[in-house]
């Protein structure tokens, strides 16, 4: 520890600290620009000058080593003059459009210069000029003379989003940020770098010209979207959500979000929203009063109950649903004498369901990623599943290179890797039993039963050994892996795993509630997801389901869906497919306008309120379904608030979930022989992940949310006799779809990537089913 | 993109610098492409940057950033005059001015026949010699007044 004074206050901080990171721990403000705790330091707008004793000339305070003994006046004469004279040249060449900027009220630079700036300019020559730039839906670059060129966005890309898109190009004065030729920017963290502009350079182009921000309302939320519960700051102004922004959590998502939780909220203002309820009457859907819609709803479950039994009634509802809906939906299916109730719909394989020692979780806290000495992720398309996360790897990456990946698909996920083995996924878990071996035979350890014909190859052998060294290691299972054919063989793997190395081990989690569902025992006691539509119903209510985009064959979902006698969707939009099928539509809330509660996928129970009134006649899930458990007279349904409900699930005032556990009771390891003929491989692409992520235009724009193609690598495309670009049918049972076929080498021999969750792919069966190819 | 004669020198640049860090190169290899191309057009910094295992951009910064590296073609001979501080004082403007006349074009442009491109150039290193020009930043010229200048010019064919 060193010992500084800065304006006369002592204050002992680490060896290698600035005097910035001092001057915090004091509350002495220094004023910046360029400086940001979460990036390198660059020292370039030179605002933070501060006078040091015995210094000859002010140092910039965030580039400055503390030493013993230092002196340090931030509000010193010399300081000052020196603070007030970087000010003058930085406002030389900055536009004086405050009033039509839409940084104004929020700008770093105008906060500032009311401090630090003079009233009058002494600057009489012309200033420069800087044209606008194109750079995609997301971010507007159209004001581009208002750059100070801090850099700040320059080195995000870099250091945190792990791809460099923007640079500054030119030198001296006619510097210029940029990207490459004129490229759009397609980081799916990118928006940050709207927060870290200091000034009005970058904006947000869907958010511009339509609020300023002291009108805006700031209300507390948590995104909807991934496992991670990232904070929200959600901004509203008459009882529209204006913006959504992120809210400073350092354990969750430390200061950022991912663009999906940054823009979806287009989506909440859609003129898709379902606003009053609607009835099926010959034939055709049409609005009626919330009494009526009620009624009809419990009667006709009732009247399915009692001439077919209970279990003619199915229950799905989305990973997305909080714990109070997910809870309240199977308390009612439970209630009318079904067990057949799920929130997993893109699962294939439940077995081990009953198995479980206690509630999948991440194995660890997010914030331990970053103290971990190896990790490695299995099936997961990392980038786009978890944005957050694989930032937090990305970190880690840099310091260790200790972090490996093995998947379905070989998408770089801009984290430097220590290896990286990409598979089909049929052969995922014989891939993970290699490493297991591999493991076991470094260790010494026994071989576990059922892998004695497995053989360890190069790549096996060097993730084994980077799990075998340091302290902390962590083994992730990804989406890919839990919605994969044999998800329980991989959990029983990579316990194994976990057990040889003393590695943790964890699920990332599908959904922003997927811990939450199984605390909530919105589970099957009967048919689960898959097989709910595998053995038609009579009757299914779907909460937030969009049944042809969300399920693991939807082929199969949608078929079931129209051969019953009922369906209720308890959903916030009317979307074109469900019109079809659908009997009842239930107007519901999204996160804005109900309260909740979500839990992450480090057991983090994340509770927050409406920051809107519901929309028209919208009601939020878990009234709906109180008052639906109050029409059919089932017992224990007199909640008056969604914390009762809670409540009743939780012990109150639980910070973290108690039964965290991934533990596995007797599941034995079989590898099955791999299958013949082609694979599907199915992402979920990020912007077609939820129904709120669909319904968004500006994320909508972006390069992430192409149409699905038909991606196979040159010997596959070969195999199938297509050529690259070509239109090709590629098919699944009964359904079909024409896509484009196209080159993409990092998909594995003998597989097809085609995307789920798009309307052009939805009469498609299993994620990772057979699917056959052929010329269109 | 580029011959293999300029990608063999490029590998030797690479060899000079650890292993992972490749994009060390990134000059001497901008350098390289446009000796063989005459100028840097998009496709080969983004050529180099990918052979460099670098960003373009940032690639496109170093060739944005430093003076000889030509982002639109030139003529066969680059004529670069050194306007800086003591060259200025020594003569280097007035040598330009010459040569606007001479060649009847401005700085950054070239002469209709395609045959030299003037521009203007910062120090150069060689004060003592001001004032100083380079032609196609190869051949060092001291001591620039008209007559010189009549003579680099009736060298340059």
């Amino acid at each position: 520890m060193i010992e500084i004074e800065i304006d006369g206050k002592a204050v002992h901080v680490p060896d290698g600290s600035t005097i910035m990171d001092a001057a915090q721990q004091t509350g002495a403000y220094i004023p910046h620009f360029c400086y940001h705790k979460k990036l390198s330091i660059s020292a370039n707008c030179r605002m933070c000058l501060v006078q040091v004793e015995k210094a000859p000339k002010p140092l910039p305070a965030c580039a400055t080593p503390v030493t013993n003994g230092m002196k340090v006046f931030t509000h010193s004469e010399l300081a000052v003059k020196a603070q007030a004279g970087v000010m003058e040249f930085l406002l030389i060449n900055h536009p004086l459009d405050c009033p039509i900027c839409d940084q104004g009220g929020e700008c770093q630079l105008q906060d500032l210069a009311v401090g630090y700036g003079a009233g009058v300019s002494r600057y009489q020559e012309a200033k420069r000029v800087v044209f606008h730039k194109e750079v995609g839906p997301l971010i507007s670059m159209q004001e581009m003379s208002r750059c100070i060129h801090c850099t700040r966005c320059v080195r995000f890309g870099q250091e945190i989003a792990g791809v460099m898109e923007l640079g500054m190009a030119n030198r001296n004065m006619h510097s210029e940020i940029q990207t490459f030729v004129g490229r759009t920017v397609d980081s799916e963290l990118s928006g940050n770098m709207i927060d870290l502009c200091p000034v009005g350079a970058l904006t947000s182009k869907p958010f511009r010209y339509s609020a300023r921000s002291w009108e805006l309302t700031r209300r507390k939320s948590v995104s909807p979207h991934d496992s991670l519960g990232a904070n929200l700051t959600v901004q509203i102004k008459n009882n529209v959500v204006m913006r959504v922004l992120p809210r400073e959590n350092e354990d969750v998502n430390e200061c950022w979000i991912s663009d999906k939780e940054r823009f979806s909220y287009e989506a909440l203002n859609s003129s898709e929203r379902l606003t009053k309820p609607m009835i099926r009457v010959d034939g055709a859907l049409r609005e009626v009063e919330w009494p009526a819609a009620l009624d009809y709803v419990a009667h006709a479950l009732k009247d399915i109950a009692k001439t077919q039994g209970g279990e003619a009634i199915a229950s799905l509802a989305a990973p997305h649903a909080t714990l109070e809906e997910l809870h309240l939906l199977q308390k009612v299916t439970r209630g009318l004498g079904s067990g057949s109730v799920d929130f997993r719909p893109r699962r294939r394989d439940f077995s081990a369901d009953g198995k479980r020692a206690g509630t999948p979780w991440l194995g660890l806290k997010l914030s331990e990623i970053k103290d971990l000495d190896a990790a490695l992720v299995v099936g997961s398309f990392l980038r786009k599943d978890h944005p957050l996360f694989a930032q937090r790897l990305r970190q880690l990456g840099k310091k260790w290179n200790k972090v490996s990946l093995l998947s379905v698909g070989g998408d770089d996920p801009l984290i430097k890797l220590h290896a990286q083995v990409t598979v089909a996924p049929a052969e995922l878990a014989v891939a993970l039993a290699r490493i297991v071996k591999a493991a076991a035979q470094l260790k010494n350890a026994a071989v576990p039963a059922g892998l004695e014909s497995v053989e360890p190859c190069a790549d096996s052998k060097a993730i084994a050994e980077s799990l075998l060294e340091g302290d902390k290691r962590a083994i992730f299972l990804g989406n890919a892996a839990e919605q994969n054919g044999q998800a329980a063989q991989l959990h029983a793997l990579a316990l194994e795993l976990a057990k040889i190395t003393g590695a943790s081990f964890g699920f990332i989690g599908e959904a922003a509630n997927s811990v939450g569902g199984y605390v909530a025992k919105a589970l099957p006691t009967a048919l689960n997801a898959y097989e709910m539509f595998a053995q038609p119903r009579q009757a299914y209510v779907l909460l937030g389901v969009e049944p042809e985009l969300d399920c693991a064959n939807p082929q199969q979902a949608v078929a079931a869906l129209k051969q019953a006698a009922l369906v209720v969707m308890l959903t916030p939009f009317k979307h074109g497919a469900a019109l079809d099928y659908a009997d009842v539509l239930l107007p519901t809330t999204p996160f804005t306008e109900t309260s909740g509660t979500f839990i992450n996928t480090e057991g983090r129970v994340q509770g927050f309120n409406g920051v809107v009134r519901p929309l028209g006649d919208a009601r939020p899930a878990w009234k709906v379904l109180r008052v639906l458990g109050n029409v059919l007279a089932l017992p224990g349904f007199d909640y008056d608030s969604s914390e009762q409900v809670r409540d009743e699930i939780l012990p109150a005032g639980a910070e973290f979930v108690a039964s965290l556990d991934n533990g596995l009771n007797s599941v034995a390891l079989t590898l099955n022989a791999v299958s013949n003929g082609l694979q599907r491989v199915a992402d979920v692409p990020i912007y077609f992940a939820d129904a709120l992520a669909r319904r968004s235009p500006a994320l909508q724009k972006t390069s992430d949310a192409a149409a699905p193609a038909a991606r196979m690598n040159a010997a596959t495309l070969a195999q199938s006799g297509v050529a690259d670009g070509a239109q090709v049918r590629v098919k699944q049972g009964p359904g079909d779809a024409v896509l484009l076929a196209k080159l993409d080498e990092t998909v594995p021999t003998g597989c097809v990537r085609v995307a789920a969750a798009h309307a052009s792919t939805a009469a498609l069966g299993d994620m990772f089913g057979s699917i056959t190819v052929e010329r269109a | 993109m580029l011959n293999q004669n300029s990608l063999t020198r490029i590998d030797r640049e690479i060899a000079k610098y650890p292993a992972d860090q490749k994009q060390s190169a990134s000059m001497a290899a901008l350098a390289i492409a446009q000796e063989e191309l005459g100028w840097l057009p998009s496709e080969a910094i983004e050529f180099v940057a990918n052979y460099l295992s670098m960003p373009p951009i940032a690639a496109y910064e170093v060739a944005s950033f430093y003076n000889m590296y030509d982002l639109k073609p030139v003529g066969k001979y680059k004529l670069t005059v050194c306007t800086n501080l003591p060259c200025m004082l020594t003569g280097g403007v007035d040598a330009g001015e010459y040569l606007k006349e001479k060649l009847g074009i401005g700085y950054n442009e070239t002469t209709p026949d395609g045959r030299i491109t003037l521009k203007e150039g910062e120090c150069m290193g060689a004060c003592g010699d001001a004032p100083v020009m380079i032609v196609n930043n190869r051949k060092m010229c001291s001591w620039m007044n008209p007559e010189q200048i009549d003579k680099l010019l009736a060298e340059l064919e």
